[in-house]
């Protein structure tokens, strides 16, 4: 037991934190001592992922199979606490000013981090539901925070709603899939189908793949996205375009590989199909918004569709494909959002696009990072994004999916059109109401930061690269 | 027929009728009622296999608290279930199409339904002869499967966490009792004595 412990130290330090800070402030300074508790959870997130980072190598199991910790799981959790940390502080005077910062908020988010810990290193298919509604529970809560607005509700009310039919579908999946191989591991799983998957395992995986489906908003699982985005207090959506979509995009990952690494044929049409509709909805449902919230909403739809095109390949560098398309996509969406929290007028929130009209005459450098963002997510060539977008191409060109990566292309160019329309509307669009920057100084040097990484990242991508494949390596044998 | 059949199929008709009549009563009141008699059949079945842990824990969780908590809400919230039906019919056709084809499809599958060769021995979790049933389900729930008991914890603690976030309203115009500051009032501040001479008043 005492070893089983010590490979989860991690979770457990973020699960009595949370638990001594929530009876601890409860107690004494409640809402006062909010945005204390936002630095402090995202310093602890901070501390972590530089653990886990400087941590031991290689693979160790515990729970008798139920937890691994290998350096796929150590990926996913570096890049989900590194960008669960950046997210609350960017939030943290958005949501003060306009009375929604609830001490249980950075404590909710660090519930669910746990959830996600578990998620991505889960072995076992009770362990991964767990994970899951622990992180679901959570963002449902922040989701509806803002209790007075009948948009936050309704996010909140239609994401559980959704959540839980959707967690119903990977029950019944898992239940299906329990019923044909006698146990709920993944180790012992993948031995019970060789080669083509029997009808009782092949409909258990379809149907936790739908469930996983919604998790990362993939298309036709994918309505809930633009309501709960547009819905939810900005700094919350920030965070649901970042963190979840990685956990559980890795969890996908680990399911498909760790349990039906044996019928790669089997689920890779099926990623293949999610991830073409996905591009391909993303990119066209978008054109018409006018919403920034639900542009963005539309937009994390299409960068699913791309990083399933990672995963639909099947191999060890479809993997690694996805993992670096996932972190340069939580960077560029980090970016994208402290842009967003920053726009306002008289010092409300402003979400239109065309708010943006000629930005760029009274804040240069601020439009200039976010024209390098919005260029790195549409891929145009010299910015990070790109490099993204050729991994993921490259990967299922390679995996003989020519046709996907040659539809990736048809749908990043339509994709293109929605985000250059914005950087139009800063530089050359007419002459309107003029827009306001808040001035907090994390929004700003978060901002400036993403956009630096895009135009740095491209010289050897701050070594993600040999980490993702390396973690890659773990995941597929 | 032995007894135990016969105890078999008087729980299994009682269940399903349990199960029937929740579904297609009028009265929603009577439906937790016949969902009672469904719980307790089914505890029935427990104690047929030798579960009778598991069957105590059934009654006492679900007819105990469970069912009741249903009968509460059933009694004090004021659903209008006429309403929520009538708006169900306006979906019905379309939800009894979909429903017949994924039968179907599920039929498809399970006519050739089998398991894996080792999942029958996978599956069974025996009971070490030297325990008792009860003991042998604490071995597998606090030790075999202690990560995941704890983390079923802490997701109650995030649904309690969350219906207090989202309910309670801190009301700034309520006078609250504060006892530390009742007890620690001093008289000699708090009251005055005074003479009053009759006819005066103060």
């Amino acid at each position: 037991m005492q070893a089983d412990l010590s490979v989860i130290v991690p979770e457990i330090v973020i699960a009595v934190y949370a638990m001594a800070a929530l009876v601890l402030t409860a107690y004494t300074g409640k809402d006062r001592m909010a945005g204390m508790l936002v630095w402090l959870t995202a310093g602890l997130f901070l501390a972590l992922s530089i653990w886990i980072g400087i941590g031991g190598d290689g693979a160790r199991v515990a729970f008798g199979g139920m937890f691994h910790d290998d350096a796929f799981a150590r990926f996913a959790k570096i890049t989900i606490l590194l960008s669960a940390a950046a997210v609350l502080v960017m939030g943290q005077e958005y949501m003060a000013r306009r009375n929604i910062l609830k001490f249980e908020y950075p404590l909710l988010i660090a519930l669910a981090a746990v959830g996600m810990m578990m998620m991505v290193s889960a072995g076992d298919l009770m362990a991964l539901y767990m994970g899951l509604e622990l992180q679901s529970l959570a963002l449902y809560v922040v989701a509806s925070l803002r209790r007075d607005s009948a948009r936050s509700t309704e996010a909140g009310l239609k994401y559980f709603v959704l959540g839980a039919l959707s967690s119903g579908l990977l029950l019944y999946g898992a239940s299906l899939t329990y019923g044909y191989a006698g146990s709920t591991l993944f180790a012992d799983i993948i031995t019970a189908a060789e080669g083509q998957a029997p009808v009782g395992l092949l409909f258990g995986l379809v149907f936790v793949m739908s469930g996983l489906a919604f998790k990362v908003s993939a298309v036709p699982f994918h309505m809930w996205t633009p309501d709960v985005y547009e819905g939810a207090p900005t700094p919350v959506t920030a965070f649901f375009a970042t963190a979840p979509k990685v956990a559980a995009m890795a969890l996908l990952a680990r399911v498909v590989h760790d349990a039906f690494g044996n019928v790669v044929g089997d689920w890779s049409q099926v990623i293949a199909v999610l991830s073409l509709l996905s591009m391909f909805l993303g990119g066209i449902a978008a054109i018409g918004q006018t919403d920034i919230k639900r542009l963005m909403a539309y937009s994390s739809i299409a960068h699913m569709g791309y990083a399933l095109m990672g995963l639909a390949a099947g191999t060890a560098f479809g993997v690694q494909a996805m993992l670096i398309y996932m972190a340069i996509y939580v960077t560029m969406n980090v970016g994208t959002f402290a842009f967003i929290l920053s726009m306002e007028r008289d010092g409300q929130p402003v979400t239109e696009i065309a708010s943006l009209n000629l930005y760029s005459r009274a804040y240069p450098a601020r439009a200039l990072a976010m024209l390098v963002l919005l260029f790195s997510l549409a891929g145009v060539p010299p910015l990070l994004g790109f490099f993204g977008k050729l991994y993921v191409l490259r990967a299922a060109y390679e995996g003989g999916l020519v046709w996907l990566a040659v539809a990736g292309v048809i749908a990043s160019v339509i994709g293109a059109f929605y985000y250059l329309r914005i950087v139009y509307y800063m530089y050359f669009g007419q002459e309107r109401e003029p827009l306001e920057t808040g001035r907090s100084p994390v929004i700003w040097s978060l901002l400036m930061a993403s956009a630096a990484i895009m135009l740095v990242g491209i010289i050897n991508m701050f070594g993600v690269e040999g980490m993702a494949q390396a973690a890659a390596a773990t995941l597929v044998q | 027929m032995t007894i135990a059949t016969l105890a078999f199929y008087l729980f299994a008709v009682s269940a399903l009728a349990g199960g029937l009549f929740t579904v297609i009563s009028r009265n929603p009141v009577h439906s937790v009622l016949w969902l009672i008699l469904a719980f307790i059949s089914s505890a029935g079945f427990f104690v047929l296999l030798g579960a009778e842990f598991l069957a105590m824990l059934l009654l006492i969780v679900y007819v105990g608290a469970v069912a009741v908590l249903f009968l509460f809400v059933v009694m004090m919230l004021d659903v209008d279930f006429a309403a929520l039906k009538a708006e169900m019919a306006k979906y019905m056709p379309l939800a009894l199409l979909i429903g017949v084809i994924l039968l179907m499809q599920f039929a498809l599958a399970f006519a050739n339904w089998d398991t894996a060769p080792q999942a029958e021995a996978a599956r069974a979790a025996v009971t070490p002869p030297d325990m008792e049933n009860t003991a042998a389900l604490g071995m597998l729930l606090y030790d075999r499967y202690f990560l995941i008991f704890q983390l079923a914890g802490l997701i109650l603690l995030v649904a309690m966490v969350g219906a207090i976030i989202l309910t309670l309203r801190h009301r700034q115009d309520v006078k609250r009792q504060d006892i530390l500051a009742q007890m620690y009032r001093d008289p000699d501040k708090a009251m005055e004595l005074r003479d009053v001479k009759p006819g005066q008043g103060l």
